[in-house]
């Protein structure tokens, strides 16, 4: 088997056990566990902002040259420093205290999203040993905390006393759960084939073929799906209904200012990459390398790449599929768009479910 | 005329008919509504269009003039009836048998005070509700004591006045546009898809649209009054202002009118120029019509597409003319300056560039199925009450109503060159986008016939220092970038107008967005209004 003999080239798992051992020669056990959960939530935070203000770059830059623009280019060498600069300029900004609105609810809704999606984001395998929360219900988890957000949602829009922001987050609303029903199928859909819903195992059983090869018609079927729900999912376009902005001027979040908009604006993007790297775990073999039995040689250049790069790489394209969606199309109709989920893609997503469980009873998978 | 003063003297006797063109019918206030309904439903005159309602003030009287046009003849009349109470002027409404008239009644209710009997809702339209006194009247006291700067907000009332007639009384009625119990969103003024300060009092059911309340005048300017404090050359100004992404045509229109009345002929050199211009001036509002409605449909990347190539063309315009929006070219008697000498060798490989650009236009927007999904079957007009209405130019077109006034009445060299009046016959908001984009084909094809053939002559004639129109009445209509612009001049004999008039394109256009949005999604609103493409600055003037 690859996985025996693929070793890491930054091996996660031994810094680990490096902290590990020197912290318990300095301190008691409990200090040692405190001082790790420490550790882990800053790394976790720092490379959330960092994803974060990474991926708005990206997105600015992608969607400037979709549109015949250059995008951000003055702020540090192609304006790679700009979402720094901008996130500093909100930092600053005044929260804008606004007459009538519930305040204790308004203000609680941007933490209720943003503590949604760090909690999924600690999820995720980024590579090999290195994943915070791994446990046998893994996928089951992640699911269930990134739903959490669309309550943070639907309190920002009716605590704001905004009808603008009411409709939107009725809108939202109504599409995350729509939506949710996909995504669950899908994931369910991969969870039959895999066997277990711990996102390790997932990872590990993909080592020999990613899980979108292996089960080839219904994976991808599946994978598709998923890419939609997913999309939807993220309020982004063509299903960025919650915000439209030429509907709604920004729906949910109009009229929040300062870091509380600067919460929903960095949960946005973390979605983003959340939707993009449970993609990559189901579908596309999590951190594992592309290899293909037979060719030991490519095998063997493909393990040399550290497994942190393929995983961020995949994710990577998963996105830009996603920011070719917004780029691309115009956006749906509300009653549209939960046509599109009822009608079309929860009776298919249920069928795949069917067709998976049959692919792997009957063992036709590779 | 003589079918029409069978029709007219057999319901009014004392209705006076003028000797010579334009045919000009005074009408006794008290029978001029069963006149109005004669010759609008008469077979032999089916006077179906009100072009243009016009207030006026004549000293003694106040009253109003009505340009009726019938669409299956062409033939035009135009109506005056006045009253002599200028305490408390009433008039007979016709907001029943032309749906146009009804905010244009309101118009004149704000501008002359004239109360309309019969008219459903007799608010203000442009003005605030707490204005003093009606600034188009003659006796209107402008000082700032009478009507200082507010600066608190304008009271948003939910009851409008409607006056009836009974018994020969009038009577004041209460009528109710929204109910305590109903959801009222504003969508505007300040609103990303209403293309400027216009606002829609939507009152909502969940996502669907019961009802929508038009609110004009948050940029109202007042252009008419303007004109008729500065001379004819003066007022030039302002027409550019008004649609500025029609600001060729509507000077046009003016500079045409003014010249009639002059009796002045203009060089075959100013015609080509003043229609190549014309067509560039389209070609730049439809350009940016396409990618507004991508952008109010959520497709931001048509957006850029349709603004990089409208560069191109304002580019065009800038260099022979100095201004990208408003151009100040046209003069009474032909063009500011001579064109560049690289306006035509641009203007060609502008007509080889475009075709390819709006074959990615179709790629990218027009075949998508998601924009056909949004824009297919959404706010459809009927010819009928496009008529009705008076939705002219591209959106009465896509209606199936044939209104192209370069063909019904060609001005400028539209009578020398090949092109087709662009109709479809659906009246949805796709349909309303597909005219665009053909008419975009259309003019590039004007332009392509006329770019060679610019005779060689003097872009000017010489006018007097001092321009004075002869005594009368004078109307000329061109086809601006989004309807039928007409401009219609009283002159006294003075050096400044009397009574001058915009016949704007986009009031009728807004006052349908009612009738296509209600019972639809709050999407579909933007659609629809994206769809009609109307400026603000037309709307309020």
């Amino acid at each position: 088997m690859f996985l025996n003999t693929y070793t890491d080239s930054i091996d996660f798992n031994a810094a680990r056990e490096w902290i590990h051992t020197t912290l318990s020669g300095v301190m008691p056990a409990w200090g040692v566990t405190l001082t790790e959960c420490v550790l882990v939530g800053l790394c976790l935070l720092l490379g959330y902002a960092l994803i974060a203000l990474a991926l708005i770059y990206i997105e600015r830059k992608v969607c400037a040259f979709f549109q015949c623009r250059l995008g951000p280019n003055r702020v540090g060498p192609y304006g790679t420093v700009q979402s720094v600069a901008d996130m500093v300029k909100m930092l600053i900004k005044e929260l804008i205290h606004i007459n009538h609105v519930d305040q204790f609810l308004f203000n609680l809704a941007p933490f209720i999203v943003i503590i949604s999606s760090v909690l999924a984001f600690g999820c995720l395998p980024f590579a090999k040993g290195l994943a915070v929360l791994d446990f046998n219900v893994g996928i089951f988890f992640l699911m269930a905390a990134s739903s959490i957000g669309i309550v943070g949602i639907l309190l920002a829009g009716w605590s704001s006393n905004n009808k603008y922001s009411m409709i939107g987050a009725m809108r939202s609303g109504a599409q995350m759960i729509s939506y949710e029903l996909s995504i669950g199928l899908s994931i369910l859909t991969m969870v039959v084939l895999s066997g277990t819903m711990q996102l390790s195992e997932i990872v590990e059983r993909q080592s020999e073929v990613w899980f979108l090869f292996s089960g080839h018609i219904p994976a991808l079927i599946a994978f598709l799906i998923y890419l939609v729900a997913g999309t939807a999912e993220t309020n982004r376009g063509p299903f960025d209904l919650p915000e439209a902005d030429s509907e709604l001027t920004a729906g949910y979040h109009t009229e929040y200012s300062g870091m509380h908009f600067g919460f929903f604006y960095l949960a946005e993007y973390l979605n983003l990459f959340i939707v993009a790297g449970i993609a990559t775990t189901l579908f596309l073999g999590g951190w594992m390398p592309l290899h293909i039995s037979g060719w030991e040689g490519f095998n063997a250049v493909m393990d040399f790449i550290p497994s942190i790069v393929w995983f961020l790489a995949k994710v990577g394209v998963v996105i830009f599929v996603i920011m070719w969606f917004k780029w691309t199309f115009p956006r749906l109709r509300i009653d549209q768009l939960l046509t599109l989920e009822w009608k079309y893609l929860l009776p298919l997503s249920l069928l795949n479910l069917l067709l998976m469980t049959l692919v792997v009873a009957l063992g036709l998978y590779f | 005329m003589n079918k029409i003063k069978d029709i007219v003297s057999r319901i009014a006797p004392e209705a006076v008919f003028s000797e010579s063109a334009p045919w000009t019918v005074t009408v006794p206030t008290a029978q001029f509504h069963a006149v109005a309904q004669a010759l609008r439903d008469d077979p032999q005159t089916q006077f179906d269009f009100l072009l243009c309602m016009t207030g006026m003030d004549w000293g003694e009287t106040l009253g109003v003039v009505y340009h009726l046009r019938s669409t299956a003849s062409g033939c035009e009349v135009v109506l005056r009836i006045e009253t002599a109470d200028r305490e408390n002027p009433q008039l007979p409404s016709v907001s029943d048998l032309w749906e146009t008239a009804n905010l244009n009644e309101r118009e004149v209710f704000d501008f002359f005070g004239i109360r309309f009997i019969g008219h459903p809702d007799m608010r203000r339209l442009f003005l605030r509700n707490d204005w003093v006194g009606y600034p188009l009247r003659k006796d209107y006291d402008a000082s700032a004591e009478v009507n200082p700067v507010r600066m608190e907000n304008e009271e948003t009332v939910d009851v409008t006045p409607s006056y009836e007639e009974h018994d020969g009384k009038v009577e004041q009625e209460e009528r109710v546009l929204f109910d305590d119990q109903e959801y009222v969103v504003n969508i505007g003024p300040q609103h990303p898809a209403t293309h400027g300060v216009l606002r829609f009092r939507t009152s909502i059911e969940g996502e669907t649209i019961k009802k929508v309340d038009v609110h004009c005048g948050y940029i109202h300017r007042g252009i008419e009054k303007m004109c008729e404090g500065l001379s004819y050359p003066q007022t030039l100004a302002l027409t550019d202002r008004l649609d500025y992404l029609s600001a060729h045509q509507n000077r046009h229109a003016l500079c045409m009118c003014i010249e009639k009345a002059l009796g002045i002929e203009v060089p075959e050199r100013v015609q080509y120029i003043r229609t190549i211009m014309d067509e560039l001036n389209r070609l730049s509002s439809h350009l940016l019509f396409w990618s507004t409605l991508c952008m109010d449909l959520g497709a931001l990347t048509a957006f850029f597409y349709g603004f990089r190539d409208r560069e191109k063309v304002l580019d065009m315009m800038e260099e022979t003319t100095g201004g990208r929006l408003i151009q100040n070219y046209n003069v009474i008697g032909g063009v500011m300056a001579d064109i560049h000498p690289n306006l035509v060798q641009r203007i060609k490989e502008f007509i080889h560039y475009l075709p390819p650009m709006l074959r990615e236009y179709d790629e990218v927007f027009t075949g998508n199925v998601i924009a056909r999904q949004r824009m297919q079957g959404i706010g459809v007009l009927s010819k009928e009450t496009a008529i009705s209405y008076g939705v002219t130019g591209p959106s009465g077109r896509a209606s199936g109503w044939s209104c192209d006034v370069r063909k019904l009445k060609p001005y400028g060299v539209y009578d020398k060159v090949e092109f087709d009046e662009v109709l479809r016959t659906g009246g949805d908001t796709y349909d309303r986008y597909l005219v665009r984009v053909e008419e975009i084909r259309q003019s590039l094809r004007i332009l392509e016939q006329l770019v060679d053939n610019i005779p060689a002559g003097d872009y000017c004639v010489k006018t007097k220092p001092i321009i004075r129109l002869p005594e009368g009445n004078y109307f000329s209509s061109v086809e601006a970038s989004r309807g039928e612009f007409g401009v219609y001049i009283e002159s006294r004999g003075d050096k400044m107008p009397y009574r001058m008039k915009f016949r704007s394109p986009g009031l009728p256009l807004v006052s349908v967005v009612d009738t296509l949005a209600s019972g639809s999604k709050i999407a579909d609103l933007i659609a629809i209004g994206g769809s009609l493409d109307y400026v603000v600055p037309d709307i309020d003037r």
